[in-house]
């Protein structure tokens, strides 16, 4: 393959995508920085995702981040990186609670990174005698038997919320179910459209779409989540005009 | 692993494998395979290490007499007699599909009934928790794409059955649309996602 083919093959347009969005991240970033307020539109679930973060360290309950049950080594893993960010700012902020957050997976390498998540938050505020490998659990290995293994979390360990940041199928109405019945919050996102259109009905805040993915910007969790958050707006519109712009002249015989 | 090796480590083989996708070189693609299968490898072992944390945190439940413990009872026990018969007779033994066909398929089979109860009830749910309009037009799609599907008493209504009717006018428009539309936000927050990895300033690894 000549160098010529390389530049014009659809893996070259791809990786210039990439390469862009790589870029407007990093000039957002550039251009909010001396921004003292980042004006980000507001997203009911993550205030009160907030006020229950502060209402459990206050009362000495536990939250519960739920990471679902897809693979890091395919495409339903990215969710589930936005529940471990999730993860890592409520185990930051809730350091000095009596109940530290507890975390449940239906997948072994996911279990891994949210006992790694924790802990590493642990030892890089100078608390890592508050580890607990119990912090990070594996409660099924198949969808079911994941959900189901996350009911007693929620039922017998004070939980005064449940986040559900990853990839899910129905069974996740198992969770927020649970939820609901021991009067804790429960506010879910997911990258499966079969779990979003569940959690409309059963979460008390679905995360609809990307919004779960703007977690990280809505937590304080930094300027590139801030600046990735515009970054994609601007792709989207450039994609919603590209599309238009494709049927108009796809009307017009010119495609 | 001290983080700024770590980090290192991640960024150079993330980069790697993304290149193997969009590059067609030799190089790159036979680097992004191995690496693949190293994860394929580490997944694996993973699952061991998520195993061994589900039999510690009910051990630990069962030694300490929390609420629930009995269950954690079953748990083990149905554990380990599984790991037993497939290893003795193998994972796609007679005892190991026996095992799997007349407990595990059951088991799931009715969580799935209780499932269709839940979502129902949460759809009800939902009309208490929140009235609005929103609320009302998600229950009424529900309603007529329910029973679209599975006409009552086998009786099809006029304009709501057939290739013509209201069910497939919703399924294939404005749901295909909407679907559609969210996807195309999923897919953009997922290289937003990815790209912060790759930046190092997501480090799910502990770094």
């Amino acid at each position: 393959m000549n160098y010529m083919d390389l530049l014009t093959s659809q893996g070259a347009v791809g990786l210039a995508f990439v390469v862009i969005f790589f870029f407007l991240v990093i000039i957002l970033a550039a251009a909010g920085r001396s921004r003292s307020v980042q004006n980000l539109r507001e997203i009911q679930a993550f205030a009160k995702l907030g006020r229950a973060i502060g209402l459990a360290v206050e009362a000495g309950k536990r939250m519960h981040i739920t990471l679902g049950w897809g693979g890091m080594i395919d495409l339903r893993g990215s969710s589930a990186l936005v529940g471990l960010t999730v993860l890592e700012r409520i185990a930051r902020l809730a350091s000095i609670s009596d109940r530290p957050p507890v975390a449940t997976s239906g997948e072994g390498v996911l279990g891994v990174l949210s006992q790694d998540t924790v802990s590493g938050t642990y030892k890089s505020i100078g608390a890592g005698f508050q580890y607990n490998p119990a912090a990070g659990r594996v409660t099924g290995l198949s969808p079911l038997s994941y959900a189901v293994g996350a009911l007693p979390v929620i039922y017998d360990e004070h939980v005064s919320a449940t986040v559900l940041a990853g990839h899910f199928g129905s069974e996740g109405a198992l969770i927020t179910d649970a939820a609901e019945r021991s009067g804790s919050l429960s506010l879910a996102g997911s990258d499966s459209i079969t779990a979003q259109s569940v959690f409309v009905a059963s979460a008390q805040e679905p995360l609809i779409g990307e919004e779960l993915y703007a977690a990280g910007a809505y937590i304080n969790s930094g300027l590139i989540h801030v600046s990735s958050v515009r970054a994609q707006d601007v792709f989207r519109w450039v994609l919603i005009i590209a599309i238009l712009v494709g049927a108009v002249m796809k009307m017009l015989g010119l495609l | 692993m001290k983080a700024p090796v770590s980090t290192a480590i991640a960024i150079a083989f993330g980069l790697i494998v993304l290149l193997g996708y969009f590059i067609p070189l030799p190089l790159f693609n036979a680097l992004r395979d191995i690496l693949l299968e190293w994860a394929i490898v580490l997944a694996g072992v993973a699952v061991f290490v998520g195993v061994a944390n589900l039999f510690l945190v009910h051990g630990r439940k069962i030694s300490r007499s929390q609420p629930g413990s009995g269950y954690s009872y079953v748990v083990i026990i149905a554990m380990l007699a599984t790991i037993i018969v497939a290893a003795l007779f193998g994972p796609t033994g007679y005892w190991s599909l026996w095992l799997f066909k007349n407990i595990q398929v059951p088991v799931e089979t009715s969580l799935i009934g209780v499932l269709a109860i839940i979502l129902v009830y949460a759809a009800a749910r939902l009309l208490r928790r929140k009235l609005n309009l929103f609320s009302i037009i998600f229950f009424a799609t529900v309603l007529v794409v329910l029973l679209g599907s599975v006409p009552l008493l086998g009786i099809e209504i006029p304009g709501l059955h057939g290739e013509f009717g209201l069910r497939s006018l919703l399924i294939q428009l404005p749901a295909v649309a909407g679907a559609r539309g969210i996807l195309l936000g999923v897919a953009l927050g997922a290289l937003a996602a990815g790209i912060r990895v790759l930046m190092g300033v997501d480090r799910p690894y502990g770094g």
